[in-house]
């Protein structure tokens, strides 16, 4: 008898342990097979800073040098690896130095989890020292947040973090933890999450729906498929290309839908949106069948909605419901992961081929590669372009590296000429544009690919907001190829100015210190090229370094990004930058 | 097929079934923050179904803002599920009580008539004053509220709308059993 009860008593033993709310995060996060934390510390979250010295072997912490950079580097690690990206964060300005992450994160369906330390449950609401009201805060950019108060709830509300920051449509968690709770000590279980009632991440295909936008795909004549994130996110890379080589259709990527299907593919047809490429853009109006896939109709995308695709029937092939007529309204919808719709979709239509349709996409092409193209990737003046850094990298690498931007010209530079070649090659901000995203972003990129080049683009404007990583890369030894583009402007926003505004450059113009020089204080190897005679072996030279290495490249000052649609404009209301109207 | 109405403002009522957690409410009024869109009357209590609570909302806006809100409500974690519903789908009440002096009650029987003529009752009545209560529609309780202003109204309180529906609509309850068998059927 004795012997049973202590049987039993081992069995509980095995099934908890006894251990404080710090352990139990610790302990959960191991579970959810988590092993790069990036973060910073502060009074609230000190217990658990305090626990990972004993988890030193399973965690690794990184350790930023301010808490934007933290939650960035998580996003960048989410985007290539496919895995959450897990941030820690102090209470009250560690908490809100996160904010913009992941508001980031938000826009562009990245599955973050970020753990806030937090006052004292008996502080709580007494505006204590470092006490903000982060779950307040976070609630209209996060996917689901939630406050502890008590150590026994951690493995509960971290299963359910990490459950609803990656299923369905991914996004960002926030957990709030109070410091009194990560010194509580209590019996510790772990279960992980796969079932909320009131949330439904994989909704059931119909197929009414499969056949309505079956039917459709079969009686087009000029279709055209559109590609977002949602493949990559729903690693439906192999059924898109499937879908696409059985229909035969042109296609186009959205910023962050590059690198599903690599550049070189011939139903390719570039990049839509307001830089993309002339072509699809054109071509939107001039369809007759328009298939969004794992996209949402972004203002950047649709132009002015009133004139977009008014002759073509609309089918969109998406996982959020929310999302299904919420810009443009659609003939045919599939609710559902285009992991699943996809080869159900492709099993229903005929096999066929779009030749002379997809040559009507290359003149206009032909046309752009000689009005825009060339000139951006083969100047003939005297300064460097950004294009033309672009093509030198392209003819290095072949698009068998990681590739993260920041946010404005050379951002858009990047994405019309990189040749992408992999998923999750692309690391970019697009939604909500946040300058400073580079080269946290790109941190994070290599702790997520540690076997890959990862490259960095930046311009003076954006490096400068979060520059201070460049202690966090020279610390972990961190290759990452960084490439500052400086045109001593604010480019994106001069160019608005001069084509928008006549001309007034109102706080655009933006003095810099030398990259490389300010590199070298940090210990990291660097150059600057001002002239084009030395830029290939400059960049030849960052490639085969082994360790980090900042590359500063003064390009010509007043450049512009074409082609463009105007802000307001059709998306056939194409601009090539040689316009009279605009000279 | 890319047009989209912006105008026809009308009012929608807004059925939303949740769990019970801290914070829900602030998440689904942020949806109307986000839109500007003000929210006439806002009533939340535990329905039916243990444990599941039930916010009914009033708001006007178009038809393309309501079904878009209704969708990014729906879409919260703890949402179970969110309707919206025009006039002519639903059945619904608000409540009002008036406090006046009673001495003004005692001064004239007019009041009396006013009651009986609105179908209010008396809820207290002390010495300083009565407080009427009266069910009905807004246009309702404002027009009892004009009635009584000439004799004083102390105080005048209007609760949020409470709404039924007219529709043979799938109950929750069904929906949440359904929800329970889709799971279990792919586990």
């Amino acid at each position: 008898m004795e012997t049973l009860i202590k049987e039993a008593e081992s069995i509980q033993k095995q099934q908890t342990q006894r251990v404080s709310g710090s352990d139990a995060l610790l302990l959960s996060l191991i579970e959810e097979k988590v092993s790069t934390i990036f973060g910073y510390p502060g009074g609230a979250i000190m217990p658990i800073y305090d626990k990972l010295m004993d988890y030193k072997k399973q965690l690794k912490h990184i350790l930023t040098r301010h808490e934007q950079g933290a939650v960035h580097a998580a996003q960048g690690f989410a985007r290539v690896s496919g895995k959450t990206g897990v941030c820690f964060a102090t209470s009250g300005p560690g908490a809100t130095n996160l904010i913009t992450g992941i508001a980031d994160a938000f826009m562009d369906s990245t599955p973050i989890v970020c753990i806030t330390g937090q006052v004292g449950s008996h502080l709580i609401g007494s505006d204590a020292f470092q006490e903000t009201d982060v779950v307040g805060i976070s609630m209209p950019v996060t996917k689901w947040n939630y406050q502890v108060t008590r150590a026994d709830e951690i493995p509960e509300a971290i299963a359910k973090a990490f459950y609803i920051a990656k299923s369905g449509r991914p996004g960002p968690v926030l957990i709030d933890i109070t410091k009194d709770a990560m010194l509580q000590d209590f019996d510790f279980a772990y279960k992980p999450c796969d079932y909320i009632r009131s949330y439904i991440p994989r909704p059931l295909i119909k197929e009414e729906q499969l056949n309505r936008a079956a039917q459709l795909i079969n009686e087009a004549k000029k279709p055209f498929a559109l590609i977002g994130q949602g493949v990559i996110l729903g690693g439906a890379e192999k059924e898109l290309l499937a879908f696409l080589e059985k229909t035969g259709m042109p296609f186009a990527c959205t910023l962050l839908g590059l690198g599903a299907i690599p550049n070189n593919h011939p139903q390719h047809m570039g990049m839509l949106g307001m830089h993309g490429h002339a072509a699809p853009n054109i071509k939107t109006n001039d369809c007759d069948l328009l298939i969004g896939i794992g996209m949402r109709f972004d203002d950047r995308v649709t132009g002015k909605v009133s004139k977009y695709a008014r002759q073509a029937k609309i089918i969109h092939f998406e996982l959020d419901k929310a999302e299904i007529n919420k810009i443009i309204k659609v003939d045919a919808y599939v609710n559902g992961n285009v992991k699943e719709s996809l080869p159900a979709v492709t099993a229903k239509v005929i096999k066929n081929k779009h030749q002379s349709w997809i040559d009507e996409f290359k003149l206009i092409r032909r046309d752009e590669e000689k009005r825009v193209i060339q000139k951006e990737i083969n100047p003939e003046g005297n300064k460097i372009s950004m294009g033309e850094v672009l093509r030198i990298i392209n003819t290095i690498v072949h698009g068998d590296a990681i590739f993260v931007t920041d946010v404005g010209q050379h951002q858009m530079i990047a994405s019309r000429y990189f040749d992408f070649k992999n998923t999750r090659s692309w690391v970019t901000s697009g939604g909500l544009g946040t300058m400073g995203f580079g080269l946290p972003a790109a941190m994070g990129a290599q702790f997520g690919a540690p076997d890959k080049t990862v490259i960095m683009v930046a311009g003076d404007g954006g490096f400068q907001m979060t520059l201070q990583e460049l202690g966090t890369i020279a610390y972990n030894r961190l290759p990452v190829k960084m490439i500052v583009l400086n045109n001593n402007y604010l480019g994106m926003v001069r160019q608005w100015q001069e084509l928008f505004f006549d001309e007034r450059y109102s706080a655009t113009p933006i003095s810099s210190p030398d990259f490389p020089k300010l590199a070298s204080s940090y210990g990291i190897a660097g150059e600057m090229v001002k002239e084009r005679t030395g830029l290939q072996a400059a960049i030849q030279r960052m490639l085969d370094f082994d360790g980090p290495y900042l590359l500063e490249v003064k390009v010509v000052n007043k450049g512009n990004v074409f082609p463009m649609i105007p802000q307001g404009a059709a998306v056939n209301e194409v601009l090539f930058g040689d316009e009279q109207a605009i000279k | 097929m890319t047009n989209i109405e912006f105008t026809n403002y009308q009012e929608y009522t807004l059925t939303i079934f949740s769990e019970n957690s801290i914070g829900l409410l602030n998440r689904i009024t942020i949806n109307f923050t986000k839109r500007k869109l003000n929210i006439e009357s806002l009533t939340v209590s535990e329905s039916a179904i243990k444990g599941v609570f039930k916010f009914t909302i009033v708001v006007i806006c178009n038809q393309h803002t309501v079904e878009n809100l209704i969708k990014q409500i729906e879409k919260q974690i703890d949402v179970l599920r969110a309707f919206y519903l025009t006039q002519d789908e639903i059945l619904h009440q608000e409540i009002a009580l008036y406090k006046i002096e009673t001495a003004s009650l005692l001064d004239t029987n007019e009041i009396e008539g006013i009651i009986r003529q609105y179908n209010a009752r008396i809820l207290e009545m002390t010495r300083e004053y009565t407080v009427i209560e009266k069910t009905g529609h807004k246009a309702e309780t404002q027009e009892l509220f004009e009635k009584l202003q000439p004799y004083g109204v102390m105080q005048f309180v209007r609760s949020g709308r409470v709404a039924i529906t007219r529709l043979k609509k799938e109950l929750l309850s069904n929906y949440l059993k359904k929800l329970e068998r889709e799971h279990n059927q792919a586990v």
